[in-house]
């Protein structure tokens, strides 16, 4: 036996694969993606008497077939990568559909163990289970676990590593299940061609590649087809036999097959290994008893509102608390630096480039913490599958999932959340056009950056119905948002729905740890890009907005002002009131001579059709750092120097009385700033769900139909409002 | 009798007879064990009637209404049980 191994973890969804994966490493794990896609790779090492153990995690999947990514990945991972042996996590308490994975991946031939898991619950639904005769059936070792508790987990790795097989080289035999005479015969004829023409046999046992065939799997047969004129012949085989079993059956192979899969299941069961005793509907009850009540029809959409907004709430009243601490500490740190580093442009760049954008970014980490741990706690305990299964009806109608809702929510449904940890959130769709129209359009909900932006203009102009606006807002990003998706899904990202065939799984209280680690995971992850991306791009938008700077002689018009000042017999306070003045004005006219200003003098023109102008458009711009820059870039723009986004009260009275702003351009700057390109944060965490390619067309595709919107909204109410 | 599952009341029993579905959402009907000749009960519709909810098997499924369309069964009788 060698000193080092590979297992890789199998299992369906709610298995306790993750539980079990989180015991057996510990926080010794390491998070990744898979090249290309979004499902996630995770490897753990442990140690076992001598040996070194490296632990993958293959994601959750009901079956080996093509059908999801993560299915595709698990079987990848153990074709192409070749662990020594696969341990398959089975909940003992629906051992029929658990072994259905089983049964597949000893087809494959890789040595397997069998882990027993939730032994402790079948044992409560008086259910027993005789593994010494399941193991000699199926010829592979089987053990019980427990996850939660940690029980039986080195017996497990134990059981792993003293196979019989692994001991003896790991060869890999395959099981050979009769699928009926029929099937059976055109196995036989395509085996025989197939290890004729060593027809990728360099990858896949010859008697699975011929199973495949028949099963019409879209992988193989793409891969066989690249490799030339046998799979045509094959495919006839599979043609003609279909037809036959079609004839005689009424049935397809892929039906045959899996109906074979299940018999072969249920005659092993009935030899008296899985005996129920009275008992056993118990856990069923239970979790049955507590869906009468959160899924009924009339409590069930009460209570999941209620919840929603209950843990909405507690994510930013919860990560209030610690934010404020790290705004603290950043504002501390910038100060002490500004009293370090001497004036000038190495000054600028340290406190407004660097500790301001990467302070701000940083700022979210304690929402996305809190966020998780609710979001792991209502996905583990099993009630997120419960508020798809309510809300799949209504946003099936736009092309979405159930699953879309939670996504909108966090990202502001309910005003004032954020689009990083909503855009994260997306992680919990599994159907990939789905969660793409769900990541392109939930940033259009009400931030909490875009709030103060919002609140300045309704202060300055709609201060009377201040509390309906908002209400129009909320439900103007919830129609577009939805608009935008069915608009999506029916022509870029077309596509019949993904099926919602889904399981509820059975209601469980979450472990800690699994719920903890879930969560660092997510934190560290979005912690590593401020770092990097991140703090790239503050510093981009700082270098926009501070270069090139004023020119000699329009610095030294300020300067002799200045000495004006100082010189002319004021009293101190005044003098005091006159060099403030002429700072602003200086930080107006260098921002305005900057490369953000000289953008936004260039699309003034075009700008206008909306209402905007040069200073209104330099602080999208800013906006594009964080929606709350809006605010402080006006402030600036309109030589009030910094505005404090909580203190709007001296620029929105002077953007009030500015004869270029009316009701109408405060509305069109509502909508542009509702719609327009997510802030670079969630651009980042969109790019890391999805593809750069989607995040930047999401970039440029909500700035132009946000500035549609916004000339049109400008256009209409210029002319019915004065 | 037969018809699909989206016929069936709250807390019926039946027995599937044929899956009539193509393509994805066969095969993926077929992995999660919907397979002619499974007892399934209806345990359950979403408030809007849409999906229902099926135990088989020991699980708990959910279908959409236009899924369940192409799972045809055979109504069993309530005194099965």
């Amino acid at each position: 036996m060698s000193n080092t191994a590979t297992i890789a973890l199998a299992g369906n969804p709610n298995s306790g694969k993750t539980t079990l994966f989180n015991a057996l490493t510990g926080a010794r794990q390491r998070v990744g993606n898979y090249p290309g896609i979004t499902v996630e790779r995770k490897e753990g090492h442990l140690n076992q008497n001598e040996t070194r153990v490296k632990v993958i995690d293959l994601p959750g999947c009901y079956s080996l077939s093509s059908y999801s990514q993560e299915e595709l990945v698990a079987r990848q991972v153990v074709i192409d990568e070749r662990p020594d042996i696969v341990i398959d996590i089975l909940d003992a308490t629906r051992l029929e559909r658990h072994l259905y994975l089983a049964v597949q991946f000893l087809e494959i031939g890789i040595p397997v163990v069998l882990a027993l898991n939730m032994m402790d619950e079948a044992n409560k639904q008086g259910l027993r289970i005789d593994v010494s005769k399941l193991s000699s059936l199926l010829k592979c070792p089987v053990v019980k676990t427990v996850a939660r508790s940690g029980q039986g987990k080195q017996a497990a790795i134990q059981a792993a590593l003293d196979h019989p097989r692994i001991k003896s080289g790991g060869k890999w035999e395959p099981l050979e299940i009769s699928y009926g005479a029929d099937l059976d015969l055109a196995l036989v004829t395509m085996v025989e061609k197939i290890e004729g023409a060593a027809f990728l046999t360099d990858r896949y046992p010859a008697r699975w590649i011929a199973l495949k065939y028949l099963e019409r799997d879209e992988e193989i047969l793409a891969a066989g087809r690249k490799l030339g004129s046998l799979a045509q012949e094959l495919e006839q085989i599979v043609e003609k036999t279909a037809e036959h079993c079609q004839k005689t059956l009424n049935m397809t192979p892929e039906g045959l097959i899996a109906d074979y899969r299940y018999g072969l299941i249920n005659s092993i069961l009935r030899q008296d290994v899985l005996i129920h005793q009275p008992s056993r509907h118990e856990r069923i009850d239970q979790s049955t008893r507590i869906d009468s009540v959160l899924t009924n029809r009339m409590l069930g959409p009460i209570i999941m509102l209620a919840i929603l907004y209950a843990m909405f709430h507690i994510t930013f009243t919860l990560g209030e608390i610690p934010m404020g601490w790290l705004e603290g500490f950043f504002g501390w740190l910038g100060g002490a630096t500004t009293a370090i580093i001497p004036d000038g442009l190495l000054q600028s760049l340290v406190v407004s480039g660097i500790i301001d954008g990467v302070g701000g970014v940083m700022g979210f980490v304690p929402l996305i913490a809190v966020m998780f741990l609710l979001i792991s706690f209502l996905e583990d305990s099993g009630y997120m599958a419960r508020v798809a299964y309510m809300l799949d009806r209504v946003l099936r109608i736009f092309g979405l999932h159930g699953c879309s809702a939670m996504p909108f929510i966090i990202s502001g449904g309910i005003m004032g959340g954020c689009a990083v940890p909503g855009v994260m959130a997306t992680r919990t769709l599994r159907s990939p056009k789905e969660k793409l129209a769900t990541l392109i359009t939930a940033p259009f909900m009400p931030c909490g950056a875009k709030l103060p932006v919002f609140l300045l203009l309704i202060a300055a102009f709609f201060s009377e119905n201040e509390a309906q606006i908002m209400f129009l807002i909320t439900l103007f990003a919830w129609m577009m948002a939805l608009l935008v998706s069915w608009f999506l899904r029916s022509t870029l990202i077309k596509g019949e729905p993904t099926p919602f065939v889904m399981e509820l799984p059975p209601y469980r209280m979450p472990t800690l740890q699994g719920v903890l680690i879930h969560t660092w995971e997510r934190v560290w992850q979005y912690i590593k890009k401020a770092g990097t991306v991140i703090l790239a791009v503050s510093i981009l938008l700082w270098a926009a907005m501070t270069f090139p700077g004023l020119p000699k002689e329009a610095a030294d018009g300020f300067a002799i002002e200045r000495e004006a000042a100082m010189t002319a017999v004021l009293n101190e306070e005044e003098r005091e009131q006159q060099m403030i003045e002429i700072d602003n004005r200086e930080a107006q006219a260098a921002l305005q001579h900057s490369l953000a200003g000289r953008v936004g003098s260039f699309f003034e023109p075009i700008s206008q059709w909306a209402g905007f102008d040069w200073r209104t458009n330099i602080a999208l711009v800013g906006g594009f750092a964080a929606k709350e820059v809006v605010v402080s870039t006006l402030g600036t723009a309109y030589s009030l120097g910094e505005v404090d986004p909580e203190e709007t009260g001296s620029l929105s009275s002077q953007i009030a009385a500015d004869p270029n702003w009316s009701r109408a351009t405060a509305l069109s700057l509502i909508v542009f700033v509702l719609i327009y390109a997510p802030c670079f944060v969630t651009v980042v965490a969109m790019a890391k769900e999805s593809s750069w390619r989607w995040a930047i067309f999401s970039t440029i595709f909500n700035t132009a139909l946000g500035f549609a919107l916004a000339v049109l909204v400008f256009q209409l109410s210029s002319r019915l409002l004065i | 009798m037969k018809h699909s599952i989206r016929n069936l009341a709250v807390n019926q029993k039946a027995r599937i007879s044929a899956i009539t579905a193509t393509g994805e959402t066969s095969r993926r009907l077929r992995d999660m064990g919907l397979i002619p000749g499974t007892e399934i009960k209806v345990v359950g519709r979403a408030p809007l009637r849409d999906p229902v909810a099926l135990r088989l098997r020991d699980f708990t499924l959910t279908l959409r209404n236009n899924e369940a369309d192409c799972v045809m069964v055979e109504a069993m009788e309530e005194s099965h049980e």
